[in-house]
């Protein structure tokens, strides 16, 4: 008996037929004609009626290209903004044919012709420092190549990371738009093809930055447009999981009308000559700070890692015990970034003595960037230089709208 | 004729959780709403290329949904949020019904989301779970197989509905509810709604099922030979199944009989020719049309060999032309047909140049519609769609009960291509000692508890109904062992119950212990049974008394014989004069006053006993 079977099941005096689906442990999963699954111990007799139907995946055609519209190109990393659903095993396949995209959201063929290609297809939780490199060239290609405006579809989940490293290794002169789904897109509520058409939208807008583009609300009503630098993922399910912290967001996009208001000063369309910089130094990393934290965490780092940026309590401390540790680290060459784990707000080491015996140790202030963007940002600047004085000049600079004048 | 109908039955459980989140499984008013939300639904295609033929109509008109939310519902219901596990208490329940109406529990439980886009279900889907199958129940009309029992998530309930969207309420989306269907077995009006009785009866049997108005609903799967199988929904009353199951087989027949014609005639499948058709009506005087044309179209469709067919009669009240443009209703208000003319002010000559203008032999019928030429195009397609499923017999559906018995269209009958894994939810295994511990204690079926009652307590049949399909039915048997009158508890339980209710009483508030309490002192003479609603409605109204403390309170308490007979012949001496007057008959004036002075504190039995010995008495002294 093989998975795809259409089977006869015997359980004492009943009889099951259905078609066997994969399944893990002590049960035969079957799917029964009414379309419901269940489990039956696999001590059950069990009669083959009909060897697996192999199944042929339909092909449909391209769309016609529309010339008065604008290209846009369709970089994947794993994020689905379209799916397929095998109604049998509820297994989702991503789709990033552009003609599978459009059949699943029509409405976007009518903002923009489009180009797709799959660069990595991994869960967010597995990018990597080396594959933002990947990502950037590829994108560099695609505006070269002449696009219009560039979407990537991303995991959310270190959407926030991705385009943060993109808006330091890359100067745009066309929208990149990173898009994603909260809710799986093998539902009908799924929030895929609202951010898709909004994403879309600001992809063909005069808004030639690094931009995330996700629901604003619990409701279908509008997308908000945030700066790379800016944006960070807020709760783990809801459909308006993504906030600008301590920025306003770039605009909104209304789903209704597709028009887009913005709110803020931003680089324009053909402002700025495309470069790339994708320079990396991975060898940096996060602590966070908590109560009683053992300073030797500090030694630990410093041994193995160029960098360290520290989500400190309030305006930017750690316990005293730590000062010690830190001022060794920064002798010996680590950089040290300071942010805090409030999010909100500024880092300011000149209220309390430890804030001021951690600047004498050498600590970098971070300003109003959120942790996560320091940490890119600090593997950004290590893979161009290692000098202390460079470094923390460019920390504190604002290169990509990460950080607030000082 | 060869009817074959099943019933399938939706009732809600009263569980204190939903099934897949922890929020309270209470209705609420929608001006208690705290937040609002809206949405918009779109279907994703399977492997196969394939889309549900019920998800994919609905996928056609793209529609706004509001939904109010409340104080008392969370992101599982917003569909913010995943799921919680399955909720074992509901489960339970489910496993209780199964077993109870002889059926075969799974040996392990699997959710499935079923696709339903009419947002209904915020997500779009409704998950639904197969718990058992193989049962069967014995009715006085014989045996009627169940063919399954699954275990589902109530849908949200809908509040209104207009061009700028669908308002539904969540309060109600995710309480859990079991959906009982039995095998096409019934044959005849009469035994559908005996089942639909008994299998109700078995649910409240369990004590753990919500009572009222909108907990339980009835659908039925109906088919007559060469018919098909159609499934009607929303029976609110048991009482109309056997009109909705006659008025079926009447629209059936005549469908039937409307597809021998179409043969008879010669009839082919219709071509999918919309023509404009508004200048037919430039100068019309029907100011539905006048109005549309304003902005818009009026575009037509020929049925060739329709003509006369489309205002036949097919139900009372409901003629063939009603099945078309049922088809057309979600796309535009008004449809015209050619058998209904002359009419709304079009004249002759507006007629004969519309049917040259398309072309129509005598045996032709046209159809038009006034308004948006992509929803006017949607409206003649849906109704081409259905004229053609004519020439082919009944089409599958699921229609909606009308009020009268009748029946309209709501959507395609669904397939099976809308139904996949909910993989935010765990299986759940059901142990055998699991399946052992629920039959061992399943509960006695109310029809077995009222012939009990009329036999332990010697109930009468009406009475011991009552009292055994009521909640209170635990209570009752508690205070039967204090050795109260039965006939006493009942009435207490019951009717004192919802007359103080109607008064305005909070009974709601009176506990197990408060008519323990009342019954006790009814027992040991304490308080006469003239006493009970006064007591009642003073302990709802302090809830924290107790009957004790509250009687003497009240001073409810019994007069002791002693002080009765004194304040009796207090009464007599003070009317003597009455009594000379009246003789024997001054007695039921007399029983008036003193009534009015010691009601509920004294059994009248007594009062009248003593008051006529005291009137003879004092007769005889005269």
């Amino acid at each position: 008996m093989k998975v795809g079977d259409r089977v006869k099941i015997k359980r004492g005096n009943i009889t099951h037929t259905g078609i066997v689906m994969p399944s893990k442990g002590d049960f035969i999963v079957l799917k029964l004609d009414n379309g419901y699954n269940i489990g039956i111990k696999k001590d059950a007799k069990t009669f083959i009626l009909e060897k697996e139907k192999k199944i042929v995946p339909k092909k449909t055609s391209a769309p016609p290209i529309n010339p008065s519209l604008p290209t846009v190109s369709i970089l994947s990393t794993g994020g689905t903004i379209a799916s397929k659903v095998d109604y049998r095993t509820g297994a989702v396949t991503s789709q990033f044919d552009v003609e599978d995209i459009l059949r699943a959201i029509p409405e976007l063929g009518e903002i923009a012709n489009f180009k797709g290609e799959v660069i990595y297809n991994i869960l967010s939780e597995n990018m990597r420092a080396e594959y933002w490199q990947t990502l950037a060239r590829a994108i560099a290609a695609e505006i070269e190549g002449g696009a219009d405006g560039v979407m990537i579809t991303h995991g959310t989940d270190t959407m926030g990371y991705t385009a943060a490293a993109l808006s330091f290794m890359l100067i745009t002169p066309v929208p990149i738009v990173l898009v994603g789904s909260q809710r799986s897109a093998d539902r009908p509520s799924s929030d895929n093809a609202m951010n898709a058409v909004c994403a879309t939208k600001v992809a063909t807008s005069d808004i030639a930055e690094v931009t995330v583009v996700m629901h604003a609300t619990m409701s279908d009503d509008y997308c908000l447009i945030h700066r790379g630098t800016r944006v960070r993922k807020m709760h783990t399910s809801r459909r308006d999981a993504f906030h600008s912290i301590n920025a306003r967001p770039i605009g909104k996009v209304d789903y209704a009308t597709r028009e887009i208001e913005t709110f803020v000063e931003y680089k324009k369309r053909g402002e700025q000559k495309l470069m790339i910089k994708d320079h990396i130094e991975p060898k940096c990393s996060l602590v966070k700070f908590y109560p009683g934290a053992d300073p030797s965490i500090v030694d630990h780092y410093a041994a193995r890692y160029k960098g360290l940026v520290i989500e400190g309590t309030g305006l930017g401390h750690v316990s005293t015990e730590w000062v010690p540790h830190i001022e060794k680290a920064v002798k010996k060459g680590v950089h040290i970034v300071m942010t805090s784990q409030c999010l909100g707000g500024r880092i300011c080491d000149l209220v309390y003595d430890t804030g001021r015996d951690l600047l004498e140790a050498g600590v970098i202030e971070g300003g109003d960037m959120l942790p996560e963007t320091a940490l890119v940002k600090l593997m950004w600047i290590l893979g161009r230089t290692d000098d202390p004085d460079e470094v923390r000049t460019l920390m504190r600079k604002n290169i990509a709208g990460e950080i607030s004048g000082l | 004729m060869g009817l074959k109908a099943g019933l399938e039955i939706h009732q809600q459980l009263d569980t204190k959780r939903k099934l897949f989140c922890n929020c309270p499984t209470e209705l609420r008013s929608t001006s208690e709403s705290t937040y609002e939300m809206c949405r918009h639904l779109q279907i994703a295609e399977s492997e196969l290329g394939e889309i549900d033929r019920a998800a994919l109509e609905e996928a056609q008109v793209k529609r706004r949904f509001i939904y109010k939310g409340y104080d008392t519902t969370c992101l599982v219901e917003n569909d913010e949020s995943p799921p919680l596990p399955l909720n074992p208490e509901a489960l339970d329940i489910a496993l209780e019904v199964a077993l109870l109406l002889d059926m075969v529990p799974v040996d392990e439980v699997h959710t499935m989301r079923k696709i339903v886009i009419d947002g209904s279900n915020t997500a779009g889907f409704q998950r639904t779970a197969f718990v058992a199958s193989d049962g069967k129940i014995s009715t006085d009309e014989g045996i009627v197989h169940i063919d399954t029992l699954c275990l589902e998530e109530e849908a949200a309930q809908k509040i209104s509905e207009d061009v700028g969207g669908v308002v539904y309420s969540l309060d109600r989306l995710g309480i859990p509810l079991v959906e009982i269907a039995t095998k096409a077995d019934i044959t005849t009006p009469q035994q559908a709604r005996i089942v639909a009785e008994h299998l109700g009866m078995i649910l409240r049997s369990t004590g753990k099922v919500k009572r009222g108005i909108g907990t339980i609903r009835q659908d039925i799967n109906i088919s007559i030979a060469e018919g098909a199988r159609v499934e009607i929904k929303g029976v609110q009353t048991l009482g109309m199944i056997g009109t909705i199951i006659e008025r079926e087989v009447l629209r059936q027949v005549n469908l039937l009989k409307i597809k021998d014609e179409l043969k008879r005639r010669g009839a082919k499948h219709v071509k999918t020719e919309i023509i404009d058709v508004s200048d037919v009506f430039a100068s019309t005087q029907c100011s539905m049309i006048k109005k549309a044309l304003k902005n818009n179209a009026v575009l037509a469709v020929k049925l060739t060999s329709f003509g006369g067919l489309v205002g036949r009669e097919i139900q009372p009240g409901r003629q063939f032309w009603d099945e078309l443009s049922d088809r057309a209703k979600r796309f535009v208000g008004r449809v015209f047909h050619t058998d209904e003319l002359p009419g709304y002010g079009m004249t002759n000559a507006e007629i004969t140049k519309l049917k040259k203008k398309v072309h129509a032999a005598p045996d032709d019928g046209i159809i038009f519609v006034a308004g948006e030429r992509s929803k006017a195009n949607l409206a003649l397609n849906a109704i081409i769609q259905r004229a053609n499923e004519a020439l082919e017999g009944i089409p599958e559906e699921t229609r909606k009960a009308l009020e009268d018995g009748n029946s309209a269209y709501m959507r395609p009958l669904p397939g099976a291509a809308r139904m996949y894994p909910e993989t935010d939810v765990l299986p759940v295994p059901i142990s055998k000692e699991l399946v052992k511990k629920i039959q061992r204690s399943l509960p006695e079926l109310l029809h077995e508890r009222k012939e009990r009652y009329i036999r332990e307590y010697g109930l009468n049949d009406e009475l011991a109904g009552l009292i055994a399909c009521s909640e209170r039915a635990p209570l009752f048997e508690r205070i039967m062992t204090l050795g109260v009158s039965p006939t006493l508890v009942v009435r207490t339980l019951t009717a004192t119950i919802s007359e103080l209710s109607k008064d305005g009483v909070p009974v709601q508030l009176l506990t197990e212990q408060h008519f323990i309490g009342v019954f006790e002192l009814i027992s040991a003479n304490k308080m006469a049974k003239e006493g009970i609603p006064s007591l009642l409605r003073a302990l709802a109204t302090k809830p924290s008394k107790t009957a004790s403390t509250t009687v003497s309170e009240l001073g409810l308490e019994t007069l002791s014989k002693e002080d009765i007979e004194k304040l009796i012949i207090e009464i007599v001496e003070s009317k003597r004069d009455f009594i000379k007057e009246r003789g024997t008959d001054a007695v039921k004036p007399l029983m008036g006053l003193i009534m009015e002075q010691v009601r509920g504190k004294v059994d009248g039995e007594l009062v009248s006993t003593v008051l006529k010995e005291k009137i003879a008495k004092a007769m005889g002294e005269v």
